[in-house]
């Protein structure tokens, strides 16, 4: 925290100048982000963020981890996309080892990649509308979100942090219910989509907070690093999917939404659509999963040879990279983990500098961050 | 269908009530009367560090619900709050932070630690040099719940545990202590 005199000092040079402190304990920071913002009247003049508030040393920990154990902590990560993070990992032991991963755990990877995907934006919706003062639409995306949990909870045995997708392919089968519940999900949320857009999207006094908010050009997004619904408002073609399709994406449909405004508005419609998309693969899949078996043959202890691997794949955040330095022991020497959210909060500053201190509140919550998956 | 017991003692307004024609005259003790008021009306503060944040927001949304049981409102200023639920990890940077928010909650303030990491580090105990193994080393915990993350079921237990706690009128020290006398 900034001590009374440092705060004394830093204001003592500019005139008229107000530095303030969001967080580490503020409810639209979303977590413990710490933001020293200083202020010239209600306009932000710098925007600073201070990270480490839940700095866990979790790439120090998977170091002393095994191939197949340090899977459960990625999923403490960023824990909304918890299926996406366990992939990513699975992906980079498998593609360091070459293991040949079933038809069937790819297609369900994928299936529980675009619900956990779902049930991210959903929740992203509910605090962004809470953010700006609504509260109606927290209860009703947590409706439907619990529904995902559910469903979740029946196949992984946990509601958030699954540990369901392993090196090789899937810790378990998946529970009878599954495509059934699945369905009926997708049945009622093709309605509710509908039902958020008159509530949310068509609403009157939140595209006037949204709209012309929190501007990022497309060349200020790539040079930031922004992926994911952030980069994607800001019309750059940024989906993984798309670019580099892992399991089955190369094999369903479905379109890379792309906005061209670059304000908060735009980021809101790139994820809201998103969601329509998520659908569209699940309802390709469901009926198609192969049968087979769920996990590849490995070996008990996993040890990948020496060298340096990178994956990327898309989380409902952006792009989340796994870099490994492997000396072909049973444990890496060192990870590293490109987490989207930390390029997207850099492009704070930028996006939020000679804005209201009002409409901060409308653009961090467009970039939807998580800030265990920045700190780590 | 039947209550039980220990539900009936719940429900059960700590005094006697004597009906008398035009009202009605209650009979009961300050502290009885202001522990009861105390423990159907506890406002949480928002302070969520990582992944048990989202179980209670679970918690606090449409299927859960714990405005049935007088959380009514989640407060974002410690000012305004009984109970601080301690949803995450705390690591060493952020243990000031807590110390401090609790300084600042006005009393008498309770505090819950909900998920394993709260209450001992859980995953992050071993090979970890930033973690804080147990927010019980920055402030007195009141109730701890297990889990990584709970249930929402299990943290609305926790709530109501809480509320038997306050109800019985004891200190922190009365109740870890075994009776002597």
């Amino acid at each position: 925290m900034y001590s009374q005199t440092e705060i004394i000092k830093d204001t003592s040079d500019t005139e008229g100048e107000l530095v303030i402190n969001v967080g580490p304990q503020h409810p639209a920071t979303h977590g413990v982000l710490h933001l020293v913002i200083t202020l010239d009247g209600e306009t932000i003049k710098k925007i600073e963020p201070h990270l480490g508030y839940i700095h866990r040393s979790i790439e120090k920990m998977c170091e002393s981890l095994s191939y197949r154990q340090f899977i459960y902590v990625t999923s403490r990560m960023d824990y909304l996309s918890s299926h996406i993070n366990n992939l990513g990992c699975a992906h980079n032991v498998e593609k360091s080892m070459q293991i040949e991963v079933p038809q069937r755990a790819k297609v369900i990877r994928v299936l529980m990649s675009e619900l956990t995907r779902i049930a991210s934006h959903e929740l992203w919706l509910g605090a962004m509308a809470m953010d700006l003062g609504a509260f109606t639409p927290f209860f009703y995306a947590f409706r439907e979100r619990e529904m995902i949990t559910e469903i979740m909870e029946d196949t992984c045995g946990a509601r958030l942090t699954m540990n369901y997708i392993v090196p090789g392919g899937l810790m378990y089968d998946l529970h009878p219910d599954f495509q059934q519940k699945v369905k009926a999900f997708v049945k009622q949320f093709k309605h509710k989509v509908t039902e958020y857009e008159d509530l949310v999207t068509n609403n009157v006094i939140f595209q006037n907070r949204m709209k012309g908010v929190g501007v990022l050009s497309k060349e200020d997004a790539i040079s930031y690093g922004c992926t994911g619904p952030v980069g994607r408002g800001s019309g750059v073609h940024c989906d993984i999917r798309k670019i580099f399709p892992y399991e089955v994406y190369d094999t369903v449909e479905f379109d890379e939404v792309l906005e061209t405004a670059g304000d908060s508005f735009a980021r809101y419609m790139v994820r809201v659509r998103e969601m329509n998309q998520s659908i569209r693969i699940i309802e390709q899949l469901i009926d198609n999963i192969p049968e087979g078996d769920f996990q590849a043959k490995t070996k008990a202890v996993l040890k990948p040879p020496k060298g340096e691997f990178y994956t990327r794949v898309e989380t409902a955040r952006g792009e989340f990279g796994v870099y490994i330095v492997s000396e072909g022991g049973t444990t890496p020497y060192r990870i590293k983990f490109r987490s989207p959210g930390f390029s997207n909060l850099s492009a704070l500053e930028h996006m939020a500098k000679g804005s209201k201190i009002g409409d901060l509140m409308a653009t961090m919550g467009t970039l939807d961050l998580v800030i265990p998956d920045i700190d780590r | 269908m039947e209550l039980t017991e220990k539900e009936k003692a719940q429900n059960e307004f700590p005094g006697e009530i004597i009906d008398t024609p035009g009202g009605g005259i209650v009979v009961s003790s300050f502290d009885g009367l202001i522990n009861w008021a105390r423990a159907n009306s506890l406002w949480p503060l928002t302070f969520a560090t990582s992944c048990c944040g989202i179980e209670m927001m679970s918690t606090a949304s449409s299927k859960y619900d714990f405005s049935r049981f007088g959380f009514e409102v989640a407060r974002a200023t410690p000012r305004q709050a009984d109970v601080i639920i301690i949803a995450g990890t705390i690591v060493n940077k952020m243990g000031p932070v807590l110390k401090r928010l609790y300084d600042q909650m006005a009393d008498p303030k309770y505090v819950i630690a909900m998920g394993a990491c709260a209450i001992s580090g859980g995953p992050f105990f071993y090979n970890t040099y930033s973690v804080v193994k147990g927010a019980d080393h920055i402030i007195p915990v009141d109730v701890y719940i297990p889990g990584c993350p709970p249930r929402p079921e299990a943290l609305l237990h926790a709530l109501i545990s809480l509320q038997e706690k306050i109800k019985s009128g004891l200190t922190r020290e009365q109740i870890r202590q075994p009776k002597e006398q």
